[in-house]
């Protein structure tokens, strides 16, 4: 869609829109030390306090880093939160308490997360599907043949591989070490290589992308895999934390949704093209903190899960609503 | 959606008005399947059989045509499971078990419904957000209220005379010996949402809005109004289906679970395009029968339930894979 405000105004629009997450961030970190200090609970306010929030949200923040490639070339991947818990299920079943089969583990949730892409992509691409049919359809699916096999707890998690979860390098959590190198290679990818660009080029505009000699679908298809990837990440993490598979932990945390308005928070384009992986982890801090929040100032859990919603809306339309673009 | 943008330059805004003719293939599928399902289970050809199975689809439907305004308009509505929800919750809140205030109840949840769609409405239009988020957000908040109205436990009962809609039976018809009044809730309402979308002006600037909406608003549409209009339609029709859904299952705070995506999944099924621009009501109602009848016929056969998401997800996209493949043979959309 052509967008006549951009043509003439690109560096102003620009500028607001890689700047509106921060303010965000820097909003929500503003109230919640304002809350800490005014409830004088300073204990709150300190590094190991500031640790434990973003602890809180590793799973998101992997799942939300995979569904950004999703989301930057103008698809959408709801299947993630079933590929959370198939993966976690797949893992722990694997490994079932034996140190020895915790890389077969490994290596056996990233296929899924390969193939779960793969699929994804190709019928976004081959078959033409829209990208939001087509992975809720694929949802149904991993959901319907994981709950035919497992409706429990299942398998269970060495001790060793616990220590993704509850390790700690030199003094931080290792879980949220492995997140901080995920974002760091994203942003690598996205910034610095061909396939980074491609990215944007299809995200922004498909047919001129294609007209530019990228091979379009191979992108859409790439995104995917990575999405997925993250997503199956994200169920290893799962399952090393709650120490074995459980088959409704996706569902559960609805990673799928809540992965997709993090990353539409954090400036991303529901569109496509636009956008990035730091607002994308600007929006995750800013859902931990918003719960952080909530925390502090005692807020009951059905009002906190109303006011969430509002907040979600409200952040997007915060900057959303200067657009000139039409939205549907 | 650019992609979109270039194919639709070539197409004539009211061509929808000439395919009229052409027999959408959801009818074909959903006739088959009835088949199916009379021969897998002879019962079914009685009227408890088939009287059954209409009145529980009816919410469905009801929800599909509804749906297909905001589908058809260029958007999504996943607020309405949640509205199906607020609406049995807080009826059963509201009613106290007193049966004489049925029907100011049923005018409060349907102002409610109306507020509802019209803040989605409002928020997509004028502050721009894409109505996937905003609806989500709504579908957050909903759900959140509905549990804080209850304090989280809902009363177990609605008196009869708020069930009638959705568990009543007109006795002593001829031929088909009862007639559920969700059956007449859904034709009545079927046909109303059917003239407004397919013999009215709105109907064709409906269709207009979400096939492109610049071109749309550059004719003089008044995209925003239509649009908001959309959402409003969606939410009552969610309202609709909340209170006959209220006359049959039990009041709990995810009576409305998942409605949303089937909904959804109805109006792909009944050939709607996603993101807008084409889509009807008959054919919506048709698919929400389908899904139905495939969770029926799966039913019967006996598969487990986990069995029936990896249908219902192949389904989901063999029919807009159908769809696409149709459309391009076609030629042009």
């Amino acid at each position: 869609m052509i967008n006549i405000a951009s043509l003439t105004q690109p560096f102003a629009r620009e500028r607001m829109e890689r700047q509106a997450p921060a303010f965000l961030l820097a909003a929500a970190v503003t109230i919640y030390i304002a809350i800490a200090l005014s409830l004088g609970l300073t204990r709150f306010l300190t590094p190991e306090a500031a640790i434990s929030i973003l602890n809180r949200s590793i799973a998101l923040g992997m799942t939300a880093a995979g569904q950004t490639f999703a989301i930057l070339v103008a698809s959408i991947d709801l299947s993630v939160a079933h590929l959370i818990s198939a993966s976690a299920v797949l893992a722990s079943v694997i490994m079932n308490g034996e140190p020895s089969m915790i890389v077969p583990a490994i290596l056996a949730s990233m296929a899924l997360g390969v193939l779960v892409g793969t699929l994804n992509g190709l019928l976004i691409t081959k078959l033409e599907v829209n990208p939001l049919i087509a992975t809720l359809g694929m949802s149904l699916v991993i959901q319907g043949c994981l709950a035919s096999f497992y409706t429990s707890f299942s398998g269970s998690v060495p001790s060793e591989f616990q220590f993704f979860a509850y390790g700690e390098v030199f003094g931080l959590p290792f879980s949220l070490l492995v997140l901080i190198a995920l974002v760091l290679l994203a942003w690598l990818l996205l910034r610095f290589t061909r396939f980074g660009s491609n990215i944007y080029s299809v995200g922004g505009n498909r047919d001129t992308a294609r007209a530019a000699g990228i091979k379009t679908a191979r992108v859409v298809v790439a995104a995917h895999i990575i999405c997925s990837l993250c997503a199956a990440l994200a169920g290893l993490y799962l399952a090393s934390r709650l120490k074995s598979g459980s088959p409704w932990i996706g569902s559960e945390g609805a990673y799928d949704l809540e992965s997709i308005a993090v990353v539409v928070i954090g400036g991303t384009v529901l569109s496509g093209g636009r956008g990035g992986i730091w607002g994308t982890m600007a929006g995750v801090v800013i859902f931990s903190l918003i719960d952080s929040i909530f925390n502090l100032a005692g807020i009951d859990a059905f009002a906190k899960q109303v006011m969430r919603g509002v907040i979600i809306v409200a952040a997007v339309a915060f900057y959303a609503v200067r657009s000139k673009r039409m939205v549907a | 959606m650019t992609e979109k943008a270039v194919k639709m330059t070539d197409t004539n805004l009211f061509a929808g008005k000439r395919r009229l003719p052409q027999v959408n293939p959801v009818y074909f599928v959903l006739a088959a399947l009835l088949c199916a399902i009379a021969l897998s289970n002879p019962n079914f050809l009685e009227p408890t059989g088939y009287m059954n199975f209409l009145k529980r689809a009816a919410p469905l439907a009801i929800l599909a045509a509804g749906q297909i305004y905001v589908i058809v308009s260029g958007g999504f509505d996943l607020s309405v499971g949640s509205v199906i929800t607020l609406t049995v919750v807080g009826s059963s809140m509201l009613l106290d078990n007193n049966d004489d205030a049925t029907w100011w109840v049923i005018l409060v949840m349907f102002a409610i419904g109306a507020a509802v769609g019209l803040i989605n409405g409002l928020v997509v239009s004028y502050l721009r957000v894409p109505s996937l988020i905003a609806t989500l957000g709504m579908m957050i908040t909903l759900n959140g209220a509905a549990f804080m109205w209850s304090s989280g436990s809902p009363r177990g009962y609605l008196p009869d005379t708020f069930r009638f809609f959705g568990r009543f039976n007109i006795k002593g018809m001829p031929l088909i010996q009862f007639l559920p009044v969700a059956l007449i809730v859904l034709v009545v309402v079927g046909l109303a949402l059917f003239w407004l979308m397919h013999r009215t002006n709105l109907g064709r600037l409906l269709h207009a809005v979400g096939d492109n909406p610049r071109a749309a608003q550059m004719s003089g549409v008044p995209v925003e109004r239509i649009r908001i209009f959309a959402f409003v339609i969606s939410s009552l029709s969610a309202v609709t289906a909340g209170i006959l859904l209220g006359g049959f299952a039990g009041v709990s705070t995810d009576v409305g679970t998942g409605y949303e995506l089937q909904a959804i999944t109805a109006t792909v099924i009944g050939g709607a395009q996603l993101l807008g621009g084409r889509g009807s009501v008959p054919a919506s109602i048709a698919g929400a029968l389908t899904l139905a009848a495939i969770f029926t016929l799966l039913n019967f056969i006996g598969l487990p339930k986990p069995t029936r998401d990896v249908v219902q997800g192949l389904i989901l996209i063999a029919a807009v894979v159908l769809a696409t493949y149709r459309r391009n043979r076609t030629g042009g959309r």
